[in-house]
Parts: C-alpha cells; sequence; structure tokens
C-alpha cells in the first residue's frame, strides 16, 4: 500500500522535474536539460532538500555553472531546499540525447549526432581508432537541404561539441553536434 | 603516502599544456585552426579543474581548485617538461621566437598519443574517482589526437618547408618524451596501489602509434636519446616560471576575488 508520505514525495519530484523541464541548454536553447541527458536525477531527502545531479558534458565546458546556477533557481522558485551534485560517472555520451531532442536540432540547423557511440567496453580502442581510414566515416547529413555531399572544414566548432562542416550541394556552412 | 602527488602530476600536465596552447588564441595560423587550439585548451583546462577539484579533497587542508593551480611555486608544479616548453624551437636559455605550428602539432600528437593510451588504462583505476575523470577525459584526449595526428601527416607529407618544420620540431621535442617512462616514487606507489598506470605497460603501443604516423607522414623517427629531463620531479626548464607567471598574475594581483 502506498503511504500518503510517498504520494506527497512523488509530487514533489514530479513538480522538481516540471520546473527543471522548462530549462534549455545555454549555448542551443532549442533543447532542453533532460533532453540533453544532462539532468541525470532528482531526489527528495528525509530532510526535504531536493538533490539534482547533473553531469558535465564536456571538461572544460563554460555553460556548466550556468546550468548548475540555472538548475539551482528553478528549483530554489518552488520554495525547496535544493543541491546541485556534479556527478561524473558514468561519462556523458550523446547517446543520451532523445531522439526528439535530435529532430530539434536538426530544424535549429545543427546537424545531430550521426552514430551511437556505445559503452565504453565496445568503443573502438586507440589503435583501431587510428588506423581507420577517414572515408569510411558515415556521412553527415546537412540540417538545410538533407544533402550528403558534405566535408568537414573543422573538427572544431563553435562550441567543444560541435565540429564545423560545410554542404557541397547547398554551399551554406553548419555545426555538427559530434559523436560523443 | 597518499596519491596526491599522482593526481597533481596529471593535473599540472594539463593545465600547463592547457595554459600552452591557449597562447594560440586569437593568432592561430588559420581561423579553424585558432578556434581548435581554444577548444583544445578548454578540454585540457577542465580536465585540470576536475584533477585539482580531487587533488584538493585528497589534501583536505581548505586548498581549492584555485589555491593548487594559482598559489604554487614553480618548483611544485610536476608537469612533464615537454608540456611547458614554448612553441618554437630550442633557443639558447629564455630566447623567445615566433610561435611555430608545426612544434604545437607535433608535441600535442606526441603528448596525446601518450594520454590517450594512459586514460585508457586509468578508466580501470581502483580509485573510482580518477576512473571517472579518466573515463571523460579518454573521450577529449582521442579528439586532439585525431587531430593532431591528420595535421602531421599534413605537414609531413606536405611541402618541402613543411616536412622540414615538422621533422624539426620532432627532433627538438622527441628527447623530452624519455620522461614518460622512467617511472618516481609518487608514480611507483600509485601503481602498486592499483591507482595509477604502469607506463612501461603503454610504451610499446605508444611507439607502434607514433611510428605508424610518421611513416605516413613520410617522416624520420629521430633518436630519442640523451638528457632526461625531470620535470615531474619539479625541477622544471626555465620556460615554466615564465609561463605560470602570466597564468598566475591575476589571481595573485587580486587573491581571493571573484565576479
Amino acid at each position: 500500500m502506498t503511504s500518503t508520505l510517498q504520494i506527497q514525495q512523488s509530487d514533489v519530484v514530479n513538480n522538481v522535474w516540471n520546473a527543471l523541464d522548462v530549462l534549455t541548454d545555454p549555448e542551443i536553447p532549442v533543447i532542453t536539460l533532460r533532453e540533453m541527458g544532462i539532468i541525470r536525477d532528482v531526489e527528495l531527502l528525509p530532510d526535504n532538500t531536493v538533490v539534482v545531479v547533473i553531469t558535465p558534458t564536456y571538461s572544460g565546458c563554460p555553460a556548466m555553472e550556468q546550468i548548475h546556477d540555472d538548475v539551482r533557481c528553478a528549483v530554489k522558485a518552488l520554495g525547496l531546499q535544493v543541491e546541485v551534485k556534479t556527478q561524473l560517472a558514468p561519462a556523458w555520451t550523446t547517446d543520451w540525447m532523445t531522439d526528439l531532442a535530435k529532430d530539434k536540432l536538426k530544424a535549429y540547423g545543427i546537424a545531430p549526432p550521426n552514430r551511437q557511440c556505445g559503452t565504453p567496453a565496445q568503443q573502438e580502442s586507440v589503435m583501431h581508432f587510428m588506423r581507420k581510414p577517414l572515408h569510411t566515416e558515415i556521412a553527415v547529413e546537412c540540417p538545410h537541404c538533407g544533402s550528403s555531399h558534405t566535408f568537414e572544414s573543422s573538427r572544431f566548432g563553435s562550441t567543444a561539441c560541435k565540429a564545423l562542416y560545410k554542404c557541397l550541394d547547398c554551399q551554406e556552412p553548419f555545426d555538427y553536434f559530434k559523436p560523443y | 603516502m597518499s596519491n596526491l602527488d599522482y593526481v597533481l602530476h596529471l593535473a599540472d600536465n594539463a593545465v600547463v599544456l592547457g595554459q600552452r596552447n591557449a597562447e594560440w588564441c586569437g593568432h592561430g595560423p588559420v581561423l579553424e585552426e585558432d578556434i581548435a587550439m581554444a577548444n583544445n585548451s578548454l578540454d585540457l583546462i577542465g580536465q585540470a579543474r576536475m584533477l585539482y577539484q580531487y587533488a584538493a579533497t585528497l589534501k583536505n587542508d581548505g586548498s581549492t581548485e584555485d589555491s593548487l593551480a594559482y598559489f604554487r611555486e614553480d618548483k611544485d608544479f610536476k608537469n612533464y617538461t615537454l608540456l611547458e616548453l614554448p612553441h618554437h624551437g630550442a633557443l639558447v636559455g629564455y630566447a623567445v621566437d615566433n610561435r611555430d605550428y608545426a612544434v604545437t602539432i607535433v608535441r600535442n600528437f606526441l603528448y596525446s598519443a601518450f594520454m590517450a593510451l594512459a586514460w585508457e588504462k586509468l578508466q580501470n583505476s581502483k580509485d573510482e574517482h580518477l576512473a571517472a575523470i579518466a573515463a571523460k577525459s579518454l573521450k577529449e584526449v582521442r579528439y586532439h589526437l585525431r587531430h593532431s595526428h591528420d595535421w602531421l601527416i599534413r605537414f609531413g607529407d606536405g611541402t618541402e618547408e613543411s616536412n622540414t618544420r615538422a621533422q624539426n620540431a620532432l627532433n627538438h621535442l622527441m628527447p623530452y618524451t624519455q620522461e614518460f617512462w622512467t617511472a618516481c616514487a609518487y608514480e611507483s606507489h600509485a601503481v602498486e596501489a592499483g591507482v595509477g598506470v604502469s607506463t612501461g605497460q603503454i610504451k610499446s603501443d605508444w611507439k607502434t602509434l607514433v611510428g605508424n604516423t610518421l611513416a605516413e607522414a613520410k617522416l624520420k623517427l629521430p633518436s630519442s636519446q640523451g638528457f632526461v629531463t625531470t620535470g615531474k620531479h619539479g625541477a622544471h626548464s626555465e620556460h615554466l616560471s615564465f609561463l605560470l607567471n602570466e597564468m598566475q598574475s591575476l589571481a595573485r594581483a587580486h587573491p581571493e576575488g571573484v565576479w
């Protein structure tokens, strides 16, 4: 039997999730932090403190401080005590990005990651990684015209998580969210 | 003996190369490379932050990531000498020359090839916190390796000028890699505790990786004999103090200043 207390607790957690669901990535305002896979967990402690677990995307991502603050303010606005915890393991991966988020990225003009990275155990070792010739890579689709006739103009783009591509059909440059 | 010094060694490596590579910010040879080097530095400084934060908890004396990065002296830094060298060939004393991107790329290649193998092993460290940092850093260093690997081939197999510069950079930097393989007390301690990686275990993989890439780049593998540098013991080249002076000056001019 579910006690009234448990129902109340899950209500609080749901309310927190609802409040967090409006928070977007500071660099990509069309995706929420939850869709990005940055917010990992919400927990209510016996002393009514809400613990929100977040995980950094790239270790040097300057948006993390902003995300930390945004989360704290959103929960505080509900009148709750909050603690934001940063958790490193398991390491964030673009595999956690929802399909909806990938569609939103594309509509926003950023090509979403085009492959799964897999669990660390399934990942290619460094040696294989180096031997793999560049041309075997899966083509990145242009988010503007859908062409796969694109090329990487720079491995690093406007933020740590993106690479810079150019479409050879519509000639538009675009950002590509790297599988990570 | 705790593993504090080992964690500081990893952190100092990351922060010193991050600071060095950040010198290209706004001065890159082309816009894309300017952005690439800024991103590379951002990753390294991010890794350094995670490691310093962890070191601060091990130290447990009120130290913070900032006090460890900004308020330690040059002799306290445990980074490899390779990482503090300026972006140009050997000169007398601390004389300065223009930055040479070939030196930047060769150093990034030699170091990221080493760290890609080291972080891979450190993922299985008995120290869970270090293992988590390793898993995160591995993804980033693989990207750095790919970047520097591709550029090294472009330089080596490029024009006569680019080949000469890449070869000169290799001849200059290769002897400094000897420091990767000589264990010091805190490393041996960390290895025995199952926390650190024994670099002897990754040496042959590193040599294969470097050898294959140089062959593809049409570059000659230079000798790595000679004086073994001692940066990880705290005895550095004359270049580290200048680098730290620039990096630490703001924090020291405004101690405990906040935005």
